[in-house]
């Protein structure tokens, strides 16, 4: 009955200077397949904890330990101060979780669907209810609130979704790519839903292949590929760990890109890369830069359309750190 | 144990809750048994004289009842399935609800949309001419057996639904496991027309043992040993499906 109450005292009080979330050294294998090879991550109370990676990368299966939907292989993990399986089943209390499909049953009310969520952790009807009903209000959901589930459009079945997993108030959210396949305007709505509720003190992991929405709401993120750990740090941190500021030279012919690149090199310590009629380089300084680059590509008779320098991007780190930009035409789409 | 018994009345009125919402399925629970019984009657009931010394509707009811609620579990193969796939076993796992409520909840469920079948087809058979023949005991005790049949089958089509990857995978594995052996059996003819190897299987059948045990309690018909037999079928059923079907939960869980 007290799940539904607020989680008080709040988990900092009950694990002392404990991390929300500490992961150690887990590892998966599913047959052959080393899905997870040593993944460590922890996150203080409080803040959004990026978890960036490929398709395949170990996302899901770290979400799926984490939420003791999985067991590690080897290695531990403790949520809010509990073992994820050694506790599992006190931890289910505290913690959310909003996947990638949205898990709600199609041919129940979103309100039904709420109520039924909060019986589960074991509230009392009428609380479920009162609880269900402040949900459905606080995603904009309460219109629908008669109709099915199926009859809702992508973005409400995700808030439903969303709202499901914090029908118990937990302290420590997990959602696994909660914007994959929805329209930018239901991506802002779940962007500042996860805002207010880190806001609240809700500690959130979220994994996300959008470079761009990791860069929006991580505090702090952990770059994974191939089940291990590739790269961590804040987003400044890592756009710093690539080197500095990107020039971009739009050229008018594209033929020009081999001469372009030969005319620029001296100025990066990395060869400059041409795609199309784009050249980009890193590069040492930022002050003189674009006049520089100007001067070089007159004196190799290189015209220019546009010329630019901008800040790395996530992009830029996930290309340095994994080879491949990110990971598939609808990423790149979307970074675009 | 109180959070299992509350967990899976949550999840049995989450699954019937959509019941009236689901015109499919209203209409296999309701017109598909009610066609059965007037095809059977009127197209074949003719050709058939008085088996057993009943009339056609007579005979007939007790045996497409039992084939009827057998087949009263694919909405908990249907459904398991679906919450396989789109995600909900995994929220499920995710709270801090009894484990086996998830299963549990879907085959009461399913006792409750049994009932439902049950009283149209009576209702059917009670119009075109079928009447009991024995007192209000038997008749009870006759309404339990088909009930804990449906319940046993309930547990098959659970694990059915479990094994299989898709709803459609569920529906016809379904329908060819379990439609030869309801009517391989004595529900729609006496077996004793069966040619030998048919009747040698027919004989065995839990289907046959439960449709002659239906006719016994129902119609005062020879019981033999079909009554206790049928019991121990429907139990038996349950102690094998009941563990395969929450062992293979746990494994799909696991994944």
């Amino acid at each position: 009955m007290t799940a539904i109450a607020d989680p008080a005292p709040p988990l900092r009080a009950v694990s002392g200077n404990e991390p929300a979330i500490r992961a150690e050294g887990l590892v998966k294998t599913f047959g052959d397949v080393r899905a997870l090879d040593g993944v460590s991550l922890q996150a203080p109370a409080g803040i959004v904890l990026g978890l960036l990676g490929p398709n395949g990368a170990g996302k899901t299966t770290t979400v799926r330990i984490l939420t003791t939907l999985l067991k590690p292989d080897a290695g531990t993990a403790r949520i809010a101060g509990l073992d994820v399986v050694r506790d599992a089943a006190a931890l289910r209390q505290r913690i959310g979780l909003a996947g990638q499909y949205a898990a709600v049953d199609e041919n129940l009310t979103g309100l039904e669907n709420l109520v039924m969520v909060g019986r589960l952790y074991g509230a009392r009807r009428g609380e479920a209810q009162r609880r269900g009903r402040e949900l459905l209000e606080r995603f904009d959901l309460l219109d629908a609130h008669k109709r099915p589930a199926r009859t809702y459009s992508g973005g409400m079945r995700r808030r439903l979704d969303l709202a499901a997993a914090l029908v118990a108030k937990p302290p420590v959210l997990f959602l696994d790519e909660p914007t994959t396949g929805l329209d930018p305007r239901s991506r802002l709505d779940v962007w500042s839903t996860v805002e207010e509720l880190v806001a609240d003190g809700t500690t959130v992991l979220l994994t996300t292949q959008y470079l761009e929405e990791a860069d929006r709401l991580a505090d702090t993120i952990v770059v994974i590929d191939h089940g291990r750990v590739i790269a961590e740090g804040t987003p400044d941190t890592l756009k710093d760990s690539t080197g500095g500021e990107r020039l971009e030279v739009l050229l008018l012919d594209p033929t020009a890109a081999p001469a372009a690149v030969r005319a620029l090199a001296p100025m990066s310590d990395q060869p400059p890369t041409a795609d199309g009629n784009t050249v980009h380089l890193a590069v040492r300084t930022r002050t003189g830069a674009i006049v520089e680059a100007v001067r070089r590509l007159d004196d190799s008779s290189v015209q220019v359309d546009d010329i630019a320098l901008r800040r790395p991007t996530l992009d830029d780190v996930f290309l340095s750190l994994t080879g491949h930009t990110s990971v598939g035409p609808e990423d790149a789409e979307d970074i675009a | 144990m109180r959070r299992l018994v509350t967990d899976t009345l949550v999840i049995a009125e989450r699954n019937l809750v959509r019941f009236p919402r689901s015109p499919d399925l209203l209409l296999a629970f309701t017109v598909q048994p009610v066609m059965f019984v007037l095809l059977f009657v009127y197209v074949f009931g003719g050709a058939l004289e008085s088996p057993g010394g009943f009339n056609y509707a007579t005979f007939l009811i007790p045996g497409i009842m039992v084939q009827n609620i057998a087949f009263g579990g694919f909405v908990t193969a249907v459904g398991l399935n679906e919450d396989m796939n789109k995600g909900l076993i995994d929220r499920f796992r995710t709270l801090p609800m009894a484990r086996p409520a998830v299963l549990a909840g879907r085959t009461l469920a399913d006792v409750v949309t049994n009932l439902l079948s049950i009283a149209v087809l009576l209702v059917t058979g009670l119009i075109i001419g079928f009447s009991f023949h024995t007192g209000a005991p038997k008749v009870l005790a006759g309404l339990g057996l088909l009930l804990l049949f449906g319940y046993a089958f309930s547990w098959v089509f659970a694990l059915l639904g479990l094994l299989v990857t898709s709803v459609e995978a569920a529906n016809s594995v379904g329908f060819i496991a379990v439609f030869p052996l309801t009517f391989i059996s004595s529900a729609f003819v006496p077996v004793q027309t069966m040619p030998t190897v048919l009747r040698a299987f027919a004989d065995v059948n839990p289907f046959t043992v439960t449709v002659d045990a239906m006719r016994a309690l129902w119609l005062g018909a020879p019981a033999g040993n079909s009554v206790w037999g049928a019991f121990v079928w429907a139990l038996v059923i349950m102690a094998i499906f009941a563990p395969l079907a929450v062992m293979r939960y746990r494994r799909i869980a696991a994944r």
